[in-house]
């Protein structure tokens, strides 16, 4: 990550895999003008239920959001992770500007 | 999961027998809504039901404030139907106001078949999409089977924890779709309560024993959780003077010596004095609502904060707590009542009954039943305890909170986080239908009453016995109040210019009518209209330079309230 970013924060969540789980999730963060900076979700196991990878920039409000995430229905778990978790660095070279 | 332990002879059925027989075994009686060509099925299963009484409204959002008067009056959740599209978007508004007032509220929705949805369908909208956010939870049905278990699990969701709505969207064609029964779910139920930790009890009971001046801080939580007796008990033991929001009326009687009236905006002074004095708050089952606290950082400056709250995203989202307790409410007060010692607090008490005597909420015009107070007053000695009242939203629902003698919860149904005008009509007729040989008031103000008028037709058709009291200044008042005090008195569109005769409309929709403005007896003419079964609209002009006071103006902290 370039050092001049905010600082960030992974978020780990277990959620059930179907269509509307995704916009259950990000309708949370969108609706309070909250960025999510990386998203990245497979489905796991056999396929019932899905990881989604959420990088986001620390925030005062980011208690709330967790806690938000952790009513909604589908969402099994979710675990916050320091900004040195190395879910998204790799892919890195799938994001650059050339 | 208890599920498929009733086994049942095999049978073919569709997706809307399916959800019809799944209705009845939640013990559904009454069922709201309008029928259209994308939940024809469901009706069609509907007319088998001789469980379930359908009450056709005259606009969705009738039905989906019609569910919630069933709701709010029983506890249990209730149900309507709508069907795709702008069926749907009716409902809208009844489903968001049930989600910011927590209550249980099943919304099945008819869908475009599923081969046609994402096509633009002929009244295909994005039900699913549009209601996320306005729902505790929401589910496109993807086939016939599926409603096995979703419908069970959108009762238990709607009822678990802090209770919500919940939306069902059912495709036209998994309606139709014919699929095997061969057994039935248990009926959805709520979840238990999450466990309460004890040290957090105690912990709060020690603040409580060493408080000085502590404050009960009442929510509609309380009301939610059935924790009226135990808030009483509590208070009486503790010796708290207590608050409670507009949701909380009725969970302390109003003449219980250590009630202090409602907190906030158009709340008691005294209630808001002693709050500024407190220095321990106990808010149960509240969620810091800004139209009670005013301005937040100068509410309850001196207060640590003991906050129970079944939600814990509640907890520390907006006023820090010392001891946050997540728990059903009423079960955190049992478990709190054991453990804490019997004070007397004569200073603090002693304290209150001077702020009660110097800062009292003032009621002018009481004596009077033509005036907006006296109104209330008046309609209130027609009415036992057990009476059901509902408001629309604005001055009168205002009014009514101060000047209403609240004895008991659940009698009282108002909109308080969406603020919907148009909610009280169809919110006294659901409340009606579930209580049939109760006598249901809705308080209601020209402005608000004309965004349901319709229902007056159900009221009739259903010979609800609901009194609309329709306090008539020809504005919309609340918003006329605030361009007097904070808009120089620059009244812009808040003045109407024409206004229906609201006596004979009710009499052209089959609703008996009242006009107290001609009355030449007004109490007995009120008396009367009140004790004939039946709906019946009561009038009364109302002056439009009257304000609902005290205010805390927009903005600024409780304590500054002006015209006390």
């Amino acid at each position: 990550m370039k050092e001049q970013s905010p600082l960030r924060t992974v978020l780990e969540l277990t959620v059930n895999n179907h269509p509307g789980v995704m916009s259950h999730v990000v309708g949370l963060f969108s609706r309070r003008a909250f960025n999510l900076e990386g998203i990245l979700v497979l489905p796991v196991g056999d396929g019932a239920i899905s990881r989604i990878w959420l990088l986001v920039n620390e925030d005062e409000r980011l208690p709330q959001m967790i806690k938000q995430v952790e009513k909604l229905e589908d969402v099994r778990n979710v675990r916050r992770h320091a900004a040195d978790h190395n879910a998204f660095v790799r892919l890195e070279e799938f994001f650059n500007t050339n | 999961m208890s599920q498929n332990q009733n086994k049942t002879k095999p049978e073919l059925l569709t997706g809307a027998e399916i959800a019809v027989r799944l209705l009845e075994r939640q013990g559904i009686r009454t069922i709201a809504g309008i029928l259209g060509s994308a939940n024809l099925p469901l009706y069609d299963a509907l007319s088998y039901s001789k469980q379930i009484h359908h009450v056709l409204t005259r606009h969705e959002q009738g039905a989906g404030f019609i569910a919630q008067g069933m709701a709010r009056a029983s506890g249990q959740p209730a149900v309507c139907f709508a069907t795709s599209g702008p069926g749907t978007t009716n409902l809208l508004t009844a489903i968001a106001d049930a989600k910011l007032d927590s209550i249980p509220v099943v919304a099945i929705t008819g869908q475009v078949s599923r081969n046609m949805i994402g096509t633009d369908a002929f009244q295909e909208v994005d039900t699913y999409g549009m209601t996320i956010p306005i729902t505790k939870h929401n589910y496109l049905v993807n086939s016939a089977a599926d409603l096995l278990h979703i419908l069970p699990q959108a009762f238990r969701i709607a009822t678990s924890g802090r209770p919500g709505p919940v939306l069902i969207d059912i495709p036209k064609d998994v309606q139709l779709e014919e699929v095997e029964v061969t057994a039935w779910p248990e009926p959805g139920c709520p979840d238990a309560p999450p466990s309460i930790d004890p040290m957090l009890v105690e912990a709060a009971a020690r603040m409580m024993a060493e408080a000085k001046r502590p404050i009960l801080y009442l929510g509609g939580g309380v009301i939610h959780s059935g924790a009226a007796d135990v808030v009483r008990q509590l208070a009486e033991k503790a010796g708290l003077p207590t608050v409670t929001t507009l949701l909380a009326l009725g969970a302390l009687p109003f003449d219980h010596p250590l009630w202090l009236g409602m907190l906030g905006m158009h709340g008691a002074p005294c209630a808001n004095k002693a709050m500024d004095e407190s220095d321990l708050l106990i808010v149960v089952g509240a969620r810091f609502d800004d139209r009670a606290t005013g301005k937040l950082a100068e509410f309850c400056p001196q207060a640590k904060v003991i906050h129970i709250d079944i939600d814990p995203a509640e907890l520390n989202k907006l006023r820090a707590s010392h001891v946050a307790i997540g728990g059903d409410v009423g079960a955190v007060l049992q478990a709190l009542l054991p453990r804490i010692e019997a004070q007397a607090r004569p200073d603090w008490l002693a304290r209150i009954r001077q702020l009660k005597e110097d800062w009292p909420l003032r009621l002018p015009g009481s004596e009077d039943p033509c005036t907006h107070y006296g109104l209330v007053k008046a309609v209130a000695e027609c009415l036992d305890e057990n009476a059901i009242l509902a408001t629309d939203v604005g001055q009168h629902q205002m009014w009514a909170a101060q000047a209403y003698p609240h004895r008991k919860p659940r009698r009282w149904l108002t909109s308080g986080g969406l603020g919907t005008m148009g909610f009280g009509l169809p919110t006294a007729l659901g409340a009606a239908l579930a209580e049939p040989e109760n006598t249901v008031v809705c308080f209601s103000g020209d402005g608000s009453l004309l965004m349901n008028i319709q229902e007056l037709v159900t009221a009739a058709q259903e010979n609800a016995n609901v009194k609309v009291v329709l306090m008539n200044n020809s504005a919309l008042g609340l918003v006329h109040q605030q361009q007097t005090q904070f808009y120089g008195a620059r009244h812009f569109a808040s003045l109407f210019s024409q206004n229906p005769d609201f006596v004979a409309l009710a009499l052209a929709c089959g609703v008996r009518a009242v006009n107290l403005d001609s009355a030449s007896d007004p109490r007995a003419a009120l008396r009367e209209a009140i004790a004939t079964r039946g709906p019946c609209l009561i009038h009364c002009s109302i002056d439009v330079q009257e304000l609902v006071c005290p205010i805390v103006p927009p903005g600024a902290a409780n304590r500054e309230m002006i015209g006390v």
